[in-house]
């Protein structure tokens, strides 16, 4: 099936925030904060601007909390006294000319009195730069497995090895924006907000929480969101909150919509990462032990960052049978704009590392790196490192060796061997990953989440499926429509989804962590069962009756329309213990194994990926197109990652937040991606889906940088690999590890 | 449908009156002359497909085609484009058919998130009426200002070559191993 709302986008109907009417309404915009960290002693507005025509907030125009609701009360809407980032908001500006406000955020000066930011999350801070706890520390988390030194006294071999991650921003291409306004007066006053988003219900709970209004006088609505890698997971809150209390004071409509430069140097970024394997293992290249240390950078608030850390440490092992496992993980503060979600959600930084490290230890073991893999993947009846047993029937070593056979990996290592011999300033090499990833929120996550949908009969017959879930770019609205048309015996014409309204769609939970089309399918699955029950229909009754029944349905009942409701119910036998994290971590998993191919010119030290290979599992695949466009776009994402993309940051802020200096890949910059899936429907997942976005963010990086291994016979640790840092690692000056991060 | 005005009152610019003819028809508008085409085409033509993107060149979320070469129209200012031609995504169809760039994009899912599509279809269709047979290298050069987050390129790239065979009036598609790399067979279990 074609994507639904396909024409819309290619015929430029499709009305995203930007584009959205808003008659004698104001434009917003953000007064930033100019330091790391300080105290505000004074905000000056300046000449040249007629401040009296202005509307001005401050923290004291937060009617309820001045907090952005998510796990830790601990970030405010407005700073109030404080700031902790460069960029924090301070002050809100609006009025009706785009020009005129420009100038005016220009005029207002906010004074800060300096005190001392911590500017390197790998080391420890000193006294004066303590702001969390006793320790700056935001979240730890322990997995154990087994008896970790017992099995590093016993080792044939022990591998050590330090990896390193940078940030990363999503560059959706719309930016971030919200348009606010009020229905209703007095006691029924709504406050109604229209923007770009994921999680329509996280906006309506921060709204409500912020304006200290009860949730019926809270209303939030997706418009088409031009792309969110996570970062229209949490961020659109504060967005949100801001228009509001603009519309609030102005007593008018405002939008507010973020300029390139502000929403890059503003937003959340990917996690960096510090990560320590030390590795034992048997004479023969079975693995032993895996001690390993996770730090993440979570910038100067906590959003985030635990459930960040918690898939990280997760990850952290990766797919291997290891009997003994110690992993310890914690996120750390920086005076940064706060880290956040970005598709992957840490098992790209732990998975960096545990790939990465692997390959390094099958030099020392003097293994292929495929050998060393096969050896140790998880076979049905072994058990991850928080003792999840897997026993999915998904043969992964058959995975590794298909990948190996579709990228032509051993022609194409012969071949290379001539080809860097021949070659005055070209060298190429292959590099592989294998990897996983949890489908869905992490441990109890999904049931606490308790998500609902809903389908419901219209009087023309057609059925409407009611959902939080957001489309984004990657499909939902499609999938959902092919979901519920199979269900219901209906042709996808019949089949209506409802606009993310929270006036109208039940809380089926953020679209997020790959849980949309598994998860939430799901229930629509389950609600179309419900909706055939209620009409009293049978499952295997056609459409034409299901229409038929609904028409009937109405006629009895005018007025009122049938509704199917499905509720989250956790497969059976799952379980997790939250406070040892031990048990099953997720309900199911997504397995791949990536082969990527790179040339390095050595005069440049420029990296092109120049063939890839992508086979993953993942259930059973709804739609190929659809999967086809995630996995490549994951790709060449993981591309800019690995190879481009790099925050330039001093004094606190993010200095090169533009596109031309940072830099994500063109169409010159991606190679031939070749997408295979093999198929083992997932029992508890929409037509047996499993998720699919996410996993292809986390392979691409360590095959690539595996692959410059290869290549040039170097050991890269971190990432990006950009010409600068490749050239200091060919030439003997790789940055060295701080050590004050053990 | 109204539009947002970006109301700018009337001490702070000089302001001109210009026609501007997009997409076929006559738009008379009345502007800041610093205003740039881009905030023209969808502030007083109401035409809001082109998109703004970053306003600074770097995108290419808002190309549009003036006097048929591709241009981004955040760095043309709306006053020099009068007594051009321009042409937006909005004029790309005929009627209900249509454009084959807009039908490829449709068959092959290279539209994911939307944003970047306008700018991309337009710059594509100035490279296919100067180089009706691009190889892939041609089309990924073409299209290397127009910056996307979503699909990897594959399958734009692709989908040029698709709508190009088409232009041409040819049955065949161009096979996917030219834009794909070479075929994988079929995994199923």
């Amino acid at each position: 099936m074609k994507r639904r709302e396909g024409l819309a986008k290619l015929t430029g109907r499709e009305p995203y925030v930007d584009d959205l009417p808003f008659d004698g309404g104001l434009w917003g915009a953000t007064v930033r904060s100019p330091l790391p960290r300080g105290r505000i002693r004074e905000i000056r507005f300046g000449a040249g601007v007629d401040w009296s025509e202005m509307i001005v907030v401050d923290h004291r125009d937060v009617p309820g909390r001045n907090v952005i609701k998510l796990i830790v009360d601990d970030q405010p809407v407005l700073a109030a006294g404080e700031v902790r980032h460069v960029h924090e908001a301070v002050l809100l500006l609006a009025h009706p000319s785009r020009a005129l406000l420009r100038r005016a955020v220009r005029a207002v000066e906010v004074v800060v009195d300096p005190l001392p930011p911590v500017l390197d999350y790998r080391r420890p801070p000193a006294r004066e730069q303590i702001q969390h706890g006793d320790d700056n520390v935001f979240k730890r988390l322990a997995i154990d497995k087994g008896d970790v030194d017992a099995a590093f006294a016993a080792a044939a071999h022990v591998v050590e090895g330090i990896y390193q991650t940078g940030a990363q921003e999503h560059v959706y291409l719309e930016p971030q924006g919200m348009l606010a306004w009020l229905e209703g007066e007095g006691e029924r006053e709504v406050v109604v907000v229209r923007g770009s988003m994921q999680c329509p219900y996280y906006v309506h709970e921060a709204l409500c929480y912020a304006l200290g209004r009860p949730a019926e006088r809270v209303r939030v609505i997706q418009a088409p969101t031009g792309g969110g890698f996570g970062g229209k997971e949490e961020f659109p809150s504060g967005v949100a909150i801001h228009a509001a209390l603009l519309a609030l004071k102005a007593r008018r409509p405002v939008k507010l919509v973020y300029e390139r430069g502000e929403d890059m140097a503003a937003t959340t970024k990917r996690h960096p990462s510090w990560v320590r394997h030390r590795t034992a293992f048997d004479a023969g290249g079975n693995l032993l032990a895996q001690d390993v240390e996770v730090v993440l950078d979570a910038g100067a608030y906590v959003t985030l960052s635990p459930v960040v850390l918690s898939r990280g440490v997760i990850h952290a092992a990766g797919p291997y049978r290891c009997p003994n496992v110690r992993i310890r993980g914690r996120a750390v503060l920086a005076n940064f704009v706060p880290a956040g979600a970005f598709r992957g959600f840490g098992a790209p930084q732990t998975l960096f590392a545990c790939e990465r490290h692997m390959d390094r230890c099958a030099r020392v073991l003097g293994l292929e790196p495929a050998e060393l893999r096969r050896r140790n993947l998880l076979r049905d009846g072994d058990a991850t490192a928080t003792g999840q047993r897997i026993d999915d029937g998904t043969d992964r070593e058959a995975l590794l060796d298909r990948a190996l056979k579709l990228a032509g990996w051993e022609a194409k290592r012969t071949a290379h061997r001539s080809w860097n011999a021949e070659q005055p300033f070209r060298r190429r090499g292959l590099g592989l990953a294998t990897f996983f990833h949890g489908a869905g929120f992490t441990g109890a996550g999904e049931v606490y989440l308790a998500s609902r949908a809903h389908v419901a009969g219209l009087a023309d017959g057609r059925v409407e499926v009611r959902t939080a879930a957001t489309e984004m770019g990657q499909g939902t609205i499609t999938i959902f429509t092919q979901i519920a048309a199979a269900r219901l015996g209906l042709e996808p014409e019949q089949v209506v989804i409802a606009e993310p309204d929270t006036a109208r769609v039940p809380n089926s939970g953020p679209t997020v962590a790959s849980r949309t089309a598994m998860i939430v399918g799901r229930l629509v699955e389950k609600a179309c069962d419900d909706l055939r029950r209620r009409l009293g229909v049978g499952d295997a009754a056609p459409g034409a009756a299901v229409v038929e029944a609904i028409r009937a349905w109405h006629r009895q009942h005018p007025g009122e329309e049938p509704v199917g409701e499905g509720r989250y119910e956790p497969p059976p036998g799952i379980h997790w213990d939250e406070e040892h994290y031990r048990g099953d971590a997720y309900g199911t998993y997504g397995w791949a194994a990536y082969v990527a191919e790179v040339e390095v010119d050595l005069r440049t030290y420029v990296v092109t990926v120049i063939d890839f290979v992508a086979v993953q599992e993942v259930g059973k695949v709804l739609n190929e197109t659809l999967a086809r466009g995630q996995i490549q776009g994951g790709v060449v994402q993981a591309i800019g990652w690995a190879l481009l993309e790099e925050l330039k940051v001093e004094g606190g802020a993010m200095r090169n937040n533009q596109l031309t200096n940072y830099v994500i890949p063109t169409s010159e910059d991606v190679p031939p991606i070749r997408v295979a899936f093999v198929e083992n429907p997932y029992p508890h997942g929409a037509q047996g889906a499993k998720g699919i976005g996410e996993l292809p963010m986390d392979g691409p990086a360590p095959a690539i940088a595996n692959a410059v291994a290869d290549a040039l016979g170097v050991d890269p640790c971190a990432i990006p690999l950009t010409p600068e840092r490749l050239m200091a690692l060919v030439e003997g000056e790789d940055e060295a590890p701080v050590a004050g991060a053990a | 449908m109204s539009e947002p005005r970006n109301v700018e009152p009337a001490a702070e610019a000089s302001r001109v009156t210009a026609t501007l003819r997009v997409n076929g028809e006559d738009h008379t508008v009345v502007f800041p002359v610093h205003h740039t085409l881009l905030e023209v085409l969808r502030e007083g033509c109401g035409l809001t497909g082109t998109k703004h993107g970053c306003e600074l060149g770097e995108c290419g979320a808002c190309a549009v085609l003036l006097d048929g070469r591709p241009v981004l129209s955040c760095l043309v200012l709306a006053a020099e484009a009068a007594g051009h031609e321009v042409e937006t995504v909005e004029g790309l169809q005929e009627g209900n058919r249509l454009h084959p760039l807009q039908a490829a994009f449709a068959d092959l899912g290279a539209a994911q998130c939307g944003y970047c599509t306008p700018g991309i279809l337009m710059t594509a269709k100035a490279l296919l009426a100067q180089n009706p047979e691009p190889t892939a290298e041609e089309i990924e050069e073409a299209l290397a200002g127009n910056l996307c987050r979503c699909t990897g390129y594959r399958k734009i790239v692709q989908a040029v070559a698709w709508a190009a065979a088409i232009l041409r009036g040819e049955e065949e598609r161009p096979p996917e191993e030219a834009f794909l790399g070479s075929p994988l067979p079929e995994v199923r279990r």
